[in-house]
């Protein structure tokens, strides 16, 4: 299978030869042709101003229960005694397609010693119905105990929109969910609409973030997501009034194959940058490990994490754990700063959704520039020490 | 043992951008590599077995010239080798490439550990392992850092999370996705090298596999795309001016406006 020429419609205008990625269309006599090398990755489709070139469509399967499923649902993830935030932000998103649908909002909260408050909250958040499943099993998070108390309940209750967290537990057991249900998944969506149908619209970067692809899921339900943490905006309405519910499940759900032998939390508020609200970020414009201790007092005045290019890693120091970028973390906090990085689109892809960037580089030429919300032209070791200075300054230290 | 790696082949990043100037998608030659995670995994595997000897049989589905994938991982000392290839896999969401994977893995009948990357760069899904290991109903633990075996059927593996570090032991067969800290992959060794080159690569497609060609590709996908576009370009990029101090006085500004903590 191949994309879809409409030759009545195309111009052999051949902006869409240059946009394929695999090389893919060709320049025939009257119009432009599909050679094999398509894989079906879409992106020529939206290029074409005239409309000529689309998708053939996912196989129909049994639809015929789709109108059995109703109302949405979120994941809520429970950590360390409290509610992660990425689940408030997911029940305001879940709130807006549920009013969008008219069907009720649900968020599902599994762990052990679950508190009361912490599901008022999520129906404070937005949420109809709060399902808590509360078992000494659940008190740690596995893989396959988590997914199969989701599965038990989706398929007792049969919501049509599931959304979790892109989270490191979101990200590592909703997929076991979709593959046990037989349904479709999209990553690390960023945006989530209602279509004209009726249709969970899952809006995800792709290649990096260099591309937006927007993806259903017609004949399988429920339609599942994860959603970036950081992203949506949690918004509280105080007066919403919701119930909780607590559900038991089968005893079998709570079997674990694995055994959780040691949990450690990371001590170095600095070194969890996936939760952070600011980022740090020193390269090998840094010149020696030593001076990572500028980015390192940085970081702790607006208290956030510190992070290093691919280069200041392979140089030694810094952990690997703190690399932002292709091979390393996905962030998107509120202000990324970045110090003494070029900006490498290996690195760009791995912050560039973040919602400030700042960049301080003495090349005006380097790429970072390109995606910095401010730019300072400048010789790192003297604008930094200064800014610091700045920040204690203002606060009277 | 016999440990199986899946790897992907996929478009070198630096060659999907968009242009800042028309802001439209621009390709820049066709190279492909094998993903970055998956080399990471070719190390894991490569690792246990200098340890304790094992049998790697590299997996990848594409299309034929994703043999040359194949063959890099060969140069790096995997034993074994096989391409997943058939028209009919072409638009294969995670689900249908899973299914495909997890019938190849199923085919070779006496795997012990499957180890993928934790995500291919240019989808980003992280989909992939997990589902594939649901399909083969054996466990699996993702975003691992470091693999010890304690015994002949148990392995203790250590996972990066949001909140720290977590050490599960796992029963084989299982599925592992693994990270970057796991290593670096070695480099191609000469003898490798030129046995990767002479290899034959077995192909095998829908027939060979037992599968149904409506349950592969894109006909057996459940996720559809109906758009792909370019990202919203970024608000207005402000290059600061002045001397350091105005730059850094400007700079606190801004900041403060975007009522960073701390600031």
């Amino acid at each position: 299978m191949k994309a879809l020429v409409d030759r009545k419609k195309c111009t052999l205008c051949e902006v869409c030869v240059d946009v394929c990625p695999f090389s893919a269309i060709i320049v025939g006599e009257t119009t432009i042709e599909i050679t094999d090398e398509c894989t079906l990755c879409g992106m020529c489709v939206d290029t074409c101003e005239f409309g000529a070139l689309s998708l053939p469509e996912v196989g129909a399967g049994p639809a015929a229960d789709l109108g059995a499923y109703k109302g949405v649902w979120v994941f809520a993830e429970w950590r360390e005694g409290t509610v992660h935030r990425v689940s408030h932000e997911l029940l305001s998103t879940g709130r807006v397609l549920a009013d969008k649908r008219g069907v009720p909002l649900a968020a599902v909260l599994l762990g052990h010693n679950l508190s009361e408050d912490s599901a008022k909250e999520l129906v404070a958040f937005g949420a109809d119905t709060v399902y808590v499943v509360d078992y000494p099993e659940l008190a740690h998070f596995a893989d396959d105990t988590y997914a199969d108390v989701l599965v038990e309940l989706v398929r007792a209750k049969k919501p049509e929109i599931l959304l979790a967290g892109a989270t490191s537990i979101g990200r590592s057991f909703i997929p076991r969910v979709a593959a046990s249900l037989h349904t479709g998944l999209t990553a690390d969506c960023t945006e989530l609409d209602i279509s004209a149908d009726g249709l969970l619209l899952q809006t995800r970067p792709a290649f990096g973030g260099n591309v937006m692809a927007t993806i259903i899921c017609p004949n399988k339900r429920p339609q599942m997501a994860t959603v970036r943490p950081k992203v949506m905006k949690p918004s509280k309405q105080p007066t919403h009034q919701g119930e909780v519910v607590p559900v038991s499940v089968p005893e079998a759900c709570l079997k674990s194959r694995v055994e959780v032998l040691e949990v450690i939390p990371e001590k170095d508020q600095t070194a969890k940058l996936t939760e952070a609200d600011a980022i740090v970020s020193g390269g090998r414009g840094l010149k020696k490990p030593e001076n990572f201790a500028l980015i390192e007092e940085l970081a702790q005045l607006i208290k956030g994490a510190v992070g290093a290019s691919r280069g200041a890693v392979e140089e030694g120091w810094i952990a690997p754990s703190h690399q932002v970028g292709q091979t390393g973390r996905t962030v998107s906090p509120s202000l990324y700063m970045a110090v003494g990085i070029a900006g490498a689109i290996q690195h760009l892809v791995g912050m560039q959704s973040s919602k400030v960037i700042v960049a301080v580089n003495k090349d005006p030429m380097a790429p970072i520039f390109d995606v910095a919300t401010y730019g300072v032209v400048a010789d790192l070791f003297e604008f930094i020490p200064a800014f610091i200075k700045k920040i204690k300054q203002e606060r009277g230290d | 043992m016999h440990i199986a790696v899946c790897i992907k082949q996929v478009p070198d990043a630096k060659n999907v951008r968009i242009d800042p100037d028309t802001h439209t998608l621009v390709r820049q030659g066709v190279e492909s590599i094998v993903n970055p995670f998956d080399l990471f995994a070719v190390e894991a595997a490569l690792k246990i077995k200098d340890a304790l000897g094992a049998r790697i049989t590299v997996l990848t589905m594409g299309p034929p010239q994703a043999d040359e994938a194949l063959r890099e991982a060969l140069s790096r000392g995997v034993d074994d080798a096989i391409l997943l290839s058939d028209r009919a896999f072409a638009g294969s969401d995670t689900w249908a490439t899973s299914t495909t994977l997890a019938s190849a893995v199923r085919k070779l009948g006496d795997v012990d550990l499957v180890l993928c990357g934790k995500q291919a760069i240019d989808g980003d899904t992280a989909q992939v392992g997990p589902e594939m290991a649901t399909l083969l109903d054996i466990p699996y633990a993702t975003f691992v850092k470091k693999i010890e075996m304690i015994d002949e059927r148990h392995l203790k593996v250590t996972r990066q999370t949001d909140e720290g570090m977590e050490i599960w032991k796992l029963p084989m067969p299982s599925l592992v996705t693994v990270i970057k800290e796991l290593g670096e992959p070695r480099l191609p060794s000469l003898r490798h090298k030129m046995r990767a080159k002479k290899a034959e690569i077995p192909v095998w497609g829908v027939n060979d596999l037992g599968l149904d060609p409506s349950a592969v590709g894109l006909a057996g996908s459940y996720t559809q795309v109906v758009r792909v576009f370019s990202p919203p370009r970024r608000g207005d990029r402000i290059v600061l001016q002045g001397t350091i101090e105005e730059q850094v006085d400007q700079l606190y500004h801004y900041l403060k406006e975007a009522k960073v903590p701390g600031i």
